[in-house]
């Protein structure tokens, strides 16, 4: 019996239930709480698929902050959507179709998951296992990718981050609450 | 026995959703996604035991720990409205 795949497939099949139930409530609180349990599973997913890191930013970012900033974007808002009137769907099931199955047409040419002569071990992955505590001076390799030899990548990065947190933070209303310091700065 | 605890545990967890996608009040939908979220760092405890990578353990105390910040978030909304107020009696 293979558990791995049971469980991978169970977890995925439970992600397309929630997303479609996303789309089918009205209920905007609900929305927010099944957007909380589909970025847990996700997170599960990610972990089945070894990928410890991202299933730890996926759990913070994705079912902690998010699924909060959510809630406080509720209090400033009606808590049920307004049923629109939706016009004929059939060019936007189209544009989904094709580009999902462009999407699937994409992964068959993907290395294997774990393969090891896969492009991505090749390139520069041996130089950065071998010569970057030397270069670089830090024990742990992916930092200093992420701070040495990707640092720009990762300025940038922060750079937008920091703009969306100055963006949620004035849509969030801080002005209310004047204080002497300035307020904390999610990640 | 890990491979029927983690049954167990999806099976509860295809519960919980039932409960969160079905249930009529705020307070079910509320519990559901806090059991959910406890079936979630269960379910890595005993992916973990049963594939020997024993620091995906870490993940599940960070899941067990934002699992309940979340909550007690989503209750203070729906006690005052807002997340900046303190308990009874105080400001």
């Amino acid at each position: 019996m293979n558990l791995d795949l049971t469980i991978d497939v169970l977890l995925l099949a439970f992600m397309a239930v929630i997303a479609i139930a996303v789309v089918r409530m009205r209920d905007l609180f609900g929305i927010a709480m099944l957007f909380s349990v589909f970025s847990l599973l996700s997170a599960g997913v990610f972990t089945v698929m070894d990928a410890a890191d991202v299933a730890f930013t996926e759990a913070a970012v994705g079912a902690g902050v998010s699924t909060i900033l959510m809630l406080a974007t509720l209090t400033r808002t009606a808590r049920e959507e307004q049923p629109k009137r939706s016009r004929n769907p059939t060019l936007p099931l189209i544009v989904v179709f094709v580009t999902g199955a462009l999407l699937v047409f994409g992964t068959s040419d993907l290395p294997r998951m774990g393969d090891a002569s896969a492009p991505a071990h090749h390139h520069v992955a041996p130089r950065y296992i071998e010569d970057s505590e030397r270069e670089i001076g830090i024990p742990n390799i992916v930092t200093s990718v992420l701070a040495s030899y990707r640092g720009y990548d990762t300025l940038g990065e922060t750079t937008v981050i920091f703009t969306a947190g100055v963006a949620v933070m004035a849509l969030l209303g801080i002005r209310r609450r004047r204080r002497r310091e300035e307020p904390g700065e999610e990640d | 026995m890990f491979v029927a605890a983690t049954v167990a545990i999806l099976v509860t967890m295809v519960l919980a959703i039932v409960r969160t996608l079905l249930g009529p009040t705020v307070y079910d939908r509320i519990l559901a996604v806090n059991m959910f979220g406890t079936k979630t760092v269960l379910l890595i405890a005993a992916i973990a035991f049963m594939s020997g990578r024993t620091d995906l353990l870490d993940i599940a105390l960070v899941y067990a720990l934002i699992n309940f910040i979340g909550i007690v978030a989503v209750l203070k909304f729906f006690e005052y409205g807002e997340f900046s107020r303190g308990g009874r009696g105080r400001p």
